[in-house]
């Protein structure tokens, strides 16, 4: 039974009919009192950026947080292949109810489906928007607006900007919301992170910050706070995140009471660069639009060590066409990295370290010729030859899963609102709309629809009965406790003087997830994990060595506190992993699969979210659940053969 | 299989903070594989540092796949290195041998001062785009996006500027400190746009003009364009000059009808 904190607030009607019923229904902020109400907005990525422009627009007073020096750095920029959308620009059969279909498909059944049909319905208005901020969309010769195919669906409806669209993307929401700051609505804090969120009497009353640059802890307070910080991957120390990304903000707010839901939940992408070596710092992506025209193979037999070019077309296995005829190349994420994982742990990976496998577009350059595959994915291609020393255009590609997206994240209602009132969570951060698993284009969709299209109707409803009554000021007893508390855990960092570096601890707590709670999990292997954690979490307690000070610039610090935080998040990853006994989308558990050795689901148990409350100790959390109501869709195998 | 670079000898700057007047520190790396990238160089450098006590060394960064435009350095005096069209974070230590000597320093111009070490303060940059790189577009009432075609060239153009990653190399390797290849891609990227006509005149003129308060003028060196990690062309600044100089007589021309 769905626990009494955890009602989605999911609007009546028809399922087409609900976020029309919901804008119909809800409260409004007159536009000259809608400057009365103070917004925090943290992060300025694409749900950050976009939501902060567009409250700024409507009248509210708005404050935006970023780490970073400037808010377009956000990791939002390194998505590459595209963003999703119902436009059926092609014909080719799409609509707002197949993308919705696919979208709860794709995420193997675990997703709410009221959210993600909403999804559905606002992506048509963002690539609208988007094109009215004058993003470059890739176009054909007749000058409209040029569309792919991308993995877990048989549609072309992927807009995309060459191999940067989530470049394209945040840099015009980045300048919407740099035109907003250029006005005077919306005041920037960069090089400033979130250290905790403060809660007055049930409900969120603002946040502390560092200042990167001085050390300075502040307290900031508003009528709604609005996390949009993106996702954990970077527990698992190599991934894809940028080296910055972190669980912080979202791990704060938890500590201070919003659940955390479906923490395992994590993707792994098939097409990333492989490991080369030891100082490795971060992994890349190599786009899935590459799937659209390479073809992934192995060699047939195990420890083949012949070159490439000298392994004949009869003793090459493409693994992913003759295990998925109907959607090949592009089989959903989860389902091609698994697929990887099992030919490289077969002994027929590919590489000096045979940890790999090809991505080959020599078919591709014969059907179409050098120079379209070129104009398609140069920059990846002249990427791929910065960082392997190795030409694609001669010698097929290596790639091997890597972490890269989460879809867990902070538990949200329908309007996008933690089980904190008045503490929001959009794009990555939450947990909303991908279930199990992600379908590749569909973060950029998600992000930029929470923050154009969902929060600037939501927030206005949580405040309208707020109006003329006053609120905590950063005076309030909480925000000077969270202040101090604050400080005290940056020197505790300092104070310890042990032997090993934050880095140090971070890739031996990302090893021991990755072993255990990462592409496959077993219960016996989460279980050693939660011995392994809480260990070395000790350890690092007692032995981490954080040289410089607190009073200027120190990224040793400031890697302190978040490396603390992936520690806790480690520990309830595995704990959800755990007790979900059953495969679904990225997690996998060894012990639920079928004599396929594709993930098997217990609809019965398990067609619920897990929402963590937090207890004083990860290891001690308690799991409440949402179950999920499918009024539409009807559960089914997950089939792409 | 990977190889090994020996004994790098790493000059690096060193700087505590803003009103510190800095110096050269001397560093020797003794093995890095030539797989590893520049800024895990300085990670694995950093580590021995933390080992011995020291504070380690700051430099901004955070992709590291060349898009996000937070890494910066001179190496051995060039923006982003020895690497044409590569940003610092994909420089790999295969282009560097063993045995040699690396200077590595910060950012250098007068409108990004030293924040500490590697690390600068690069938001000058963000006042241009506040100034007016952006086209008004109010969330929620926007056309279909294919109401307006856009030619295939015009949208490759638009893009070839767009690409533009923000770091600030151009303004590092400039002798002048000029912000024009920065400014002139973003103005062009909009203003070939037909969304960004409505703004065209007043956009370049606000935008020349916040350039010009905080960096040095163009002499066309040209230094930029071999700087940038993007290969971003210098014909965008010509663009842009033309743009700015019919701007000056356009936006006059259209307050006198007001």
């Amino acid at each position: 039974m769905t626990d009494s904190l955890l009602q989605s607030n999911t609007p009546a009607g028809s399922i087409a009919d609900k976020w029309d019923n919901y804008k119909a229904d809800m409260k409004l902020v007159n536009p000259n009192n809608k400057r009365k109400f103070k917004v925090l907005v943290v992060g300025s990525g694409l749900a950050g950026a976009s939501a902060a422009a567009s409250l700024a627009e409507l009248g509210y007073d708005v404050e935006v947080f970023t780490f970073h020096d400037s808010p377009r750095r956000a990791h939002s920029i390194a998505a590459q292949g595209g963003i999703n959308a119902a436009k059926n620009y092609r014909g080719d059969g799409d609509s707002v109810h197949r993308l919705f279909y696919d979208t709860i498909k794709g995420g193997d059944f675990r997703s709410r489906e009221g959210n993600v049909h909403r999804l559905a319905q606002v992506s048509v208005n963002i690539i609208d928007q988007m094109v009215a901020q004058g993003v470059p969309f890739a176009r054909e010769y007749g000058g409209l607006l040029d569309t792919r195919s991308f993995g877990g669906s048989q549609l072309q409806r992927t807009f995309y900007a060459r191999g940067q669209t989530g470049q394209q993307l945040l840099l015009g929401a980045y300048q919407q919301l740099a035109r907003q700051i250029g006005l005077g609505t919306v005041k920037l804090w960069n090089r400033v992170e979130l250290v905790d969120t403060v809660t007055v009497d049930g409900r969120c009353a603002g946040i502390v910050t560092r200042d990167l640059v001085t050390g300075e802890v502040r307290s900031h307070a508003g009528h709604a706070t609005v996390l949009c910080t993106g996702g954990y991957g970077n527990a698992f120390f190599l991934s894809t995140n940028a080296m910055n990304c972190n669980v912080t903000a979202a791990w704060r707010a938890h500590r201070k009471g919003a659940y955390f839901a479906n923490p395992c939940y994590t993707q792994i992408h098939p097409t990333c660069i492989p490991q080369a070596d030891d100082t490795q710092s971060k992994l890349t992506l190599m786009s899935e639009s590459l799937r659209n025209d390479g073809r992934v193979w192995v060699p047939l037999n195990a420890g083949d060590n012949r070159a490439a070019a000298e392994i004949p077309e009869a003793e090459r296995d493409y693994y992913l066409e003759r295990l998925y005829p109907s959607f090949g190349n592009l089989a959903p994420r989860d389902i091609s990295s698994r697929a990887a994982k099992r030919a490289v742990d077969g002994g027929r990976g590919v590489g000096p370290l045979k940890n790999g496998v090809y991505l080959d577009f020599s078919a591709a350059i014969s059907r179409l010729g050098k120079d379209t595959v070129k104009e398609r994915y140069g920059n990846l291609f002249d990427m791929y030859e910065r960082i392997t020393g190795e030409n694609p255009y001669d010698i097929p590609m290596r790639i091997y899963p890597a972490s890269h997206y989460t879809m867990g994240g902070l538990w949200v209602d329908y309007e996008l609102m933690t089980t904190i009132p008045g503490l929001y969570a959009a794009g990555e951060a939450n947990f909303s709309d991908h279930g199990a698993n992600r379908l590749g284009a569909s973060a950029l969709m998600q992000g930029l629809a929470d923050g154009y299209f969902v929060l600037p109707y939501t927030i206005g409803n949580y405040l309208a009965p707020m109006l003329n009554k006053p609120v905590p000021g950063t005076d309030h007893e909480a925000f000077k406790t969270a202040e101090n508390e604050a400080r005290g855990r940056f020197q505790t960092f300092l104070d310890i003087k042990g032997t090993r570096s934050p880095d140090h601890f971070h890739r031996e707590l990302g090893k021991i997830i990755w072993d255990r709670c990462g592409m496959e999990r077993s219960a016996e292997g989460l279980q050693q994990a939660l011995t392994d954690i809480p260990a070395l979490y000790d350890e690092f307690k007692t032995d981490l060595r954080v040289t410089g000070t607190g009073s200027s610039v120190n990224q040793t610090l400031e890697k302190a506190g978040r490396v603390d935080d992936f520690f806790q998040l480690g520990m309830l990853m595995c704990r959800d992993a755990l007790e979900r006994n059953e495969s679904c989308g990225g997690h996998f558990r060894s012990e639920y699969q079928d004599e396929e050795g594709e993930a098997q689901r217990d609809d019965d148990n398990f067609a619920h979210v897990a929402a963590w409350e937090f207890t004083g100790d990860p290891m001690k959390s308690n799991r409440h659940k949402e179950e999920l109501e499918f009024e539409t869709i009807h559960l089914a195998k997950r089939s792409y053969k | 299989m990977s190889n090994h670079l020996q004994n790098l000898n790493l000059k690096i700057w060193r700087q505590d903070g803003p009103a510190d007047s800095g110096r050269f520190e001397s560093y020797l790396v003794g093995s890095i594989s030539d797989e590893a990238s520049f800024l895990e160089l300085l990670d694995v450098l950093n580590e021995q540092l933390i080992g011995e006590g020291q504070d380690a060394i700051a430099f901004d960064h955070d992709c590291r796949e060349g898009i996000c435009g937070t890494c910066s350095l001179m190496i051995d005096g060039q923006a982003h290195g020895p690497q044409r069209g590569t940003a610092t974070c994909q420089l790999h230590m295969r282009k560097f041998a063993s045995g040699d000597t690396i200077v590595v320093e910060p950012w250098r111009a007068t409108a990004f001062p030293i924040l500490k070490d590697l690390m600068v303060d690069r938001s000058p940059l963000d006042r241009i785009v506040e100034a007016g790189g952006f086209i008004t577009a109010a969330t929620g009432g926007a056309p279909d996006a294919n109401i307006i075609p856009i030619p295939k060239p015009v949208a490759d153009a638009a893009m070839d500027a767009a690409e533009c990653i923000g770091c600030g190399a151009c303004v590092a390797a400039c002798p002048n400190g000029a912000a024009n290849l920065f400014t002139a891609a973003k103005v062009s990227h909009l203003n070939l746009l037909p969304q960004g006509q409505a703004e065209r005149w007043s956009r370049v003129e606000a935008m020349v003009e916040t350039m010009d308060e905080y960096f040095g003028s163009c002499t066309n060196h040209g230094e930029c364009e071999a700087a940038c990690p993007k290969s971003i062309s210098i014909d965008f600044i010509a663009m842009m000059h033309k743009d700015f100089r019919r701007a000056k007589v356009k936006n006059r021309t259209l307050i006198s009808q007001i």
